[in-house]
């Protein structure tokens, strides 16, 4: 997939911009030319979190306490407002539902008892699966990297992960200055600690699946 | 009372002094618990933030294990393990279809309901009077600022044991060994957690201010009381002072350490040793010139 | 469902003499209709297919008396909200609707002829509540003649209004213009003030009620105290008690008068910190009166009231969670530092900080340390409009007392910055949006799209983080003071009163009118009417109007004599009654009283139920209840309904 995907013939529009919606990705799946007829993002990801997305009324209070807003590409009330709108496609390449750190502050200040956090692990989960191009790549490979651990072993293995991390983002200097300290300190285990019953942990995997995990050896992001 | 015991991954590794310092503490009050047969991960940040059946089932099959294994309660001491581990008991307890997805998922019924416990609920439980009366040593030169972030109390609702806004159960723990706290503005700014590795960048920023606030009231110490905040507040100030030169050192403690400090112990069988930034206390020579050395 | 049917249909029925279809049957045409067919058919009772009895009962009883029927000989079958707006299916619906007829037919054939009630009225007008909605009520009544007794929980009137700087859109002086009015109440002839006094039981029924009132001790002798207030200045105990009518910005003395123009200007002893309660001694008071008004053993008293109308007008309270309340049932505002800094501080507090008469003598101070505040944030919806908190409505006047408060800073501090965190602004009203614009383009108040998440402290400054939401950008700032535009919501026991005196209440609290459009100052209890902030929130011009529009229908109420009821109420068979009082316990209204039955000899051999028919609004809660069946609500007894359901 192409870094720099031209943005307007990939668009998804919402049903009251007048041109016509080029053909997209995730025009599969979810069509949103008809609102009332089609499964729409805005529906999935109510289905998803059990919240109807028509809750959020813009107020802001998420993105003003954000600890993270500062680094986002777009606020993230702006997220749920391009999401309630039919902006999906906008919606679904932000960063910023990568960059979100499930801290909860917005969940928990939020006058609307909208679980914006919530919102945002469906945003994320969406785009995987529709397979739109993610800015922050190097997010997506730490958590791939992190759910390979889990399923080899059914623990996070820390040398394990951050072995596959820098494979994955061929970043090998990071972490360089903490690494050696942690083997001298003893806290890294050489070998990865199993757990038995694996077989149960990689049949929750199997059945489970969406395409984060099928990922690990063809990253194509 | 027996609880039972869910380590967390962090705890056999990056984490371990956690583990053993909450061991041994609670050996010392009298309390013991089993740890969970073959538990396994929770599922942490990368499961509920890319697929929420995966990170549901992965936290339940713990609890289920805990059920199978007779016990009725759980100890989770890491704040993202314990949060994993209530919102999908929340998710199950209010979406039937979640729950029958999920039994069928680990192919067993879910029957009790397993309480879970942070580490504040069990220092609360077990009473702090009790660390009060056990105490060797008092930590009066200590001025603590007790860092909560964010999955402790949060969300409120469903955690259920502070105020999530201005919590004050850690404050209460930490003054029964005798150290003073502060009041200050970050006990509950998150630190950026689980982008320690990816983007390293925003947790330097974010667990920056959180250090600069504690010290700036006065604080000589931070205590905590999750394996991520520490990951980032303490292993993360070298990164700290490339990406800020002027940055000092500050010392970041487990609740648990600080606790083991008041009961006597040293700093290596707490092992506050293994930790990035030195923190000598029992040593009795330093132990006078560190009020001056964090000034 | 096909109308044209109907009439046919329903012919066949026993006892259908005429039946015809019309499509304004309200109208005066349609109305004629009927009186013809009454005379022409001799019709002794009328079932009209049509929209809901709420709406047209009254005009077709109205024609059935007219052409010489019985009004109760009329029923209403609802084919409007019971079948063609809930049903799409024509068929099955048209069949509904002659089942719908036919039930209307079957009771109509069993109706009895009732005729209205009569009962007297007390020509005397309570109003609870002496805040400007109590004032304009009470003045209202007796200047029509009326009397009136004004009860006010406080130590003086004057409500809210009373507390409040100046008053927007035109910005004059809020005392200024409510004391007049308060004087006025004072020297009124019609009107008995009753000041700090609280009512604690309410009996009967419209234009019968009979009402017990608490008259607190004061510890002075009204009749004796000159109100020159010595005892004030001498008053040794001078910082132990917040002065509530400063929002605890102030201290007052153990014996006080809340403000200088209290209406009645007489002091209150506050036993809590006064030290003669304490310890028995001192009694300084006492000492400097020469009217000798200081009575230390003065106990509460009670006063009962003969009363024909009630005005409710007890007002709203602001959502606070300082110390005081910190028990309340709406959770706080832990993130903005709300009752931890002493300069965050509520919409309130403000009025009394910009006010003349307040604390800092109008200058703008913040409380920590009294300098003047050169940055202010004012934050709307704090409450209001935050399902989290438990109040999902709009408080309605924030908007615009923000918008004032920010300007009278402005003018009061010219190198000051106001900034404005608000969701939307509603300026609705005669010269509202104009004021708003006048904050934004001639006081360069700067306004700020999106709810601040969170305040605190860092070197004296507070550090407020908000979104512009308009911009998308993140805002901090750095302001000295943070004013909380807090919820309006009901008074702490305002749904104790609410079941003293038999209104009903939402579930915030606030009292419900009988009908939202047509009928927003009575409450749904017969007689007792409703004025100001108490209904919902409300700013002083709306205040004022619906407590005139209260007082204009309570004046109609007294206008006459006796008073007509509708006959349906229910009735016991006394015979049958065998005393069990069921009924009494779940009669909503408190209609059923105990009556004893005598023999010959005058000698009580049984109690029985006895319904009071002024009191009772014909709900026929007893009727269900009763175990022996002796219970029957006329126009429903048992014979009808049952017939009713038989016709199914």
């Amino acid at each position: 997939m192409s870094a720099n995907t031209s943005k307007d013939t990939k668009k998804l529009q919402p049903s009251f911009v007048t041109s016509p919606p080029a053909p997209d990705s995730c025009q599969n799946t979810y069509n949103n030319s008809d609102h009332t007829q089609k499964h729409t993002v805005a529906d999935e990801i109510s289905e998803r979190t059990f919240q109807d997305v028509s809750l959020c009324y813009q107020c802001g209070k998420c993105s003003a306490g954000c600890p993270i807003r500062y680094y986002m590409d777009i606020a993230p009330n702006k997220v749920v407002r391009l999401i309630q709108l039919g902006y999906y496609d906008e919606a679904l390449k932000s960063e910023t539902p990568w960059l979100c750190a499930g801290c909860l502050t917005c969940s928990t200040r939020c006058p609307k008892e909208f679980d914006l956090a919530k919102f945002m692990d469906a945003v994320r989960e969406i785009a995987i699966e529709k397979g739109v191009e993610v800015k922050q790549k190097n997010i997506i490979k730490f958590h791939q990297a992190f759910l390979d651990q889990i399923r080899k072993h059914g623990r996070s293995y820390e040398v394990g992960l951050v072995a596959e991390y820098k494979m994955k983002t061929l970043d090998l200097l990071q972490d360089i200055d903490s690494a050696p300290g942690l083997y001298l300190k003893g806290k890294l285990g050489i070998l990865p600690h199993n757990i038995k019953d694996r077989k149960v942990i990689k049949n929750i995997f199997k059945k489970t699946k969406n395409k984060t995990d099928n990922r690990d050896t063809e990253s194509t992001y | 009372m027996n609880y039972g015991y869910f380590p967390g991954c962090s705890q056999t590794g990056s984490a371990k002094e956690y583990d053993i310092s909450l061991r041994r503490v609670i050996d010392k009050l009298g309390v013991s618990f089993d740890e969970i047969e073959d538990w396994s991960c929770c599922g942490a940040t990368s499961a509920h933030a890319t697929n929420h059946k995966l990170s549901t089932a992965l936290a339940m099959r713990n609890i289920m294990l805990a059920e199978q294994q007779g016990m009725e309660s759980i100890i989770a001491p890491c704040a993202a393990c314990y949060n994993r581990l209530i919102m999908s008991q929340f998710e199950i307890a209010n979406h039937s279809g979640v729950k029958q997805e999920t039994e069928k998922l680990l192919s067993s019924k879910f029957l009790k309901d397993i309480k879970v416990f942070n580490v504040l609920e069990l220092f609360l439980k077990i009473g702090i009077n009790k660390i009060a009366e056990n105490r060797k040593r008092e930590l009066s030169d200590l001025k603590v600022a007790c860092y909560y972030g964010c999955l402790l109390v949060r969300p409120a609702a469903i955690t259920k044991f502070d105020d999530a806004e201005q919590p004050t159960s850690m404050e209460k723990i930490v003054e029964s060994t005798g150290a003073h706290t502060i009041d200050w503005n970050y006990k509950v700014e998150c630190c950026g957690a689980a982008h320690s590795i990816a983007r390293r960048d925003i947790v330097v920023d974010l667990s920056k201010n959180i250090i600069d606030d504690a010290r700036a009231h006065g604080a000589n110490v931070m205590a905590v009381a999750c394996p991520m905040c520490h990951t980032n507040l303490d292993m993360r100030q070298r990164a700290m002072r490339r990406k800020y030169p002027g940055h000092e050192e500050f010392p970041v403690l487990y609740l648990t350490e600080l606790i083991g400090l008041a009961l006597g112990m040293n700093e290596r069988e707490l092992g506050i040793d293994l930790h990035y930034i030195d923190f000598k206390y029992a040593d009795s020579a330093l132990e006078n010139s560190i009020a001056n050395k964090m000034g | 469902m096909t109308v044209r049917v109907l009439p046919g249909s329903v012919k066949i029925f026993s006892g259908v003499e005429y039946s015809t279809d019309y499509k304004y049957m309200c109208s005066d045409p349609g109305q004629n209709l009927i009186k013809e067919a009454i005379h022409k058919y001799r019709l002794d009772a009328i079932v009209v297919g049509s929209c809901s009895p709420h709406m047209h009962e009254r005009t077709f009883r109205n024609a059935a008396v007219s052409a010489g029927i019985n009004p109760f000989m009329v029923e209403i079958a609802n084919l409007r909200e019971h079948c063609s707006w809930v049903h799409d299916d024509i068929e099955s619906s048209t069949h509904k609707a002659i089942e719908l007829v036919r039930m209307a037919i079957e009771k109509v054939k069993r109706d009895k002829p009732l005729t209205k009630i009569n009962v007297p009225v007390t020509k005397r007008v309570l109003v609870i509540g002496g805040g400007i909605a109590g004032i304009q009520a009470a003045l209202d009544v007796a200047n029509a003649g009326y009397e009136v007794v004004l009860v006010e929980k406080e130590p003086s009137i004057g409500g809210h209004m009373s507390q409040l700087s100046e008053t927007f859109p035109t910005l004059d002086c809020s005392q200024c213009i409510l004391t007049p009015r308060m004087v006025e109440v004072h020297q009124h002839p019609k009107i008995k003030l009753l000041s700090y006094s609280e009512v604690v039981k309410v009996e009967g029924f419209i234009g019968n009620f009979k009402v017990t009132i608490k008259k607190k001790a004061r510890h002075i002798n009204e009749d004796l105290c000159s109100g020159c207030g010595l005892c004030i200045t001498k008053c040794p105990i001078k910082k132990k008690a917040y002065n509530s009518f400063e929002e605890d910005l102030a201290f007052r003395s153990a014996i006080y008068i809340p403000f200088p123009q209290a209406i009645p200007n007489i002091p209150v002893i506050d036993e809590t910190v006064c030290t003669y309660y304490k310890t028995g001694k001192c009694g300084m008071c006492v000492k400097v009166c020469d009217r000798q008004a200081i009575d230390f053993d003065q106990k509460d008293t009670m006063l009962v009231a003969d009363i024909g109308a009630i005005i409710v007008a007890t007002g709203f309270k602001l959502y606070s969670i300082d110390k005081k309340s910190a028990d309340s049932k709406y959770k706080g505002y832990g993130e903005y530092g709300y009752g931890k800094y002493r300069d965050v501080i509520d919409g309130l507090q403000f009025e009394r900080i910009a006010s003349a008469s307040g604390p800092t003598s109008g200058e703008i101070k913040r409380p920590s340390d009294g300098k003047e505040p050169k940055k202010i944030a004012f934050i709307q919806c704090v409450g209001s409009r935050d399902d989290s908190k438990g109040i999902s409505y709009c408080s309605k006047i924030c908007c615009m007392y923000t918008a004032k408060q920010a300007m009278l800073y402005k003018h009061k501090v010219h190198d000051g910055e106001a900034y404005i965190f608000y969701m939307d602004i509603r300026a609705g009203g005669k010269m509202y949006e104009e004021f708003v614009r006048r904050a934004i383009e001639e006081d360069d108040v700067k306004y700020i799209r999106g709810r601040v998440s969170r305040i605190y402290e860092k070197n004296g400054k507070y550090i407020v983080k908000g979104e512009d939401t308009i911009a998308g950008m993140p805002v901090e700032i750095e302001a000295d003071m943070i004013v909380l535009a807090t919820a309006m919501i009901p008074q702490d026991n305002a749904a104790d009163l609410a079941r003293t005196i038999g209104v009903p209440y939402d579930k915030y609290g606030f009292y419900n009118e009988s009908h939202p459009k047509l009928k927003p100052v009575e409450s749904t209890t017969a007689g007792i009417f409703l004025a100001g902030a108490c209904q919902s929130p409300k700013d002083i011009p709306e205040s004022v109007a619906m407590a005139s529009a209260a007082a204009c229908k309570t004046i109609i109420l007294l206008s006459s004599d006796t008073l007509e009821r509708e006959p349906v109420v229910a009735k016991v068979n006394e015979d049958l009654c065998a005393g069990c009082f069921y009924c009494k316990k779940v009669c909503p209204f408190g209609a059923v009283e105990v009556k004893d039955v005598k023999d010959i000899n005058g000698i009580v051999y049984k109690e029985v139920a006895y319904i009071n028919q002024g009191v009772c609004q014909g709900c026929g809660t007893c009727t269900a209840t009763c175990l022996s069946k002796s219970i029957e609500l006329a126009g429903f007894n048992n014979e009808e309904i049952f017939a009713e359901i038989a016709a199914l």
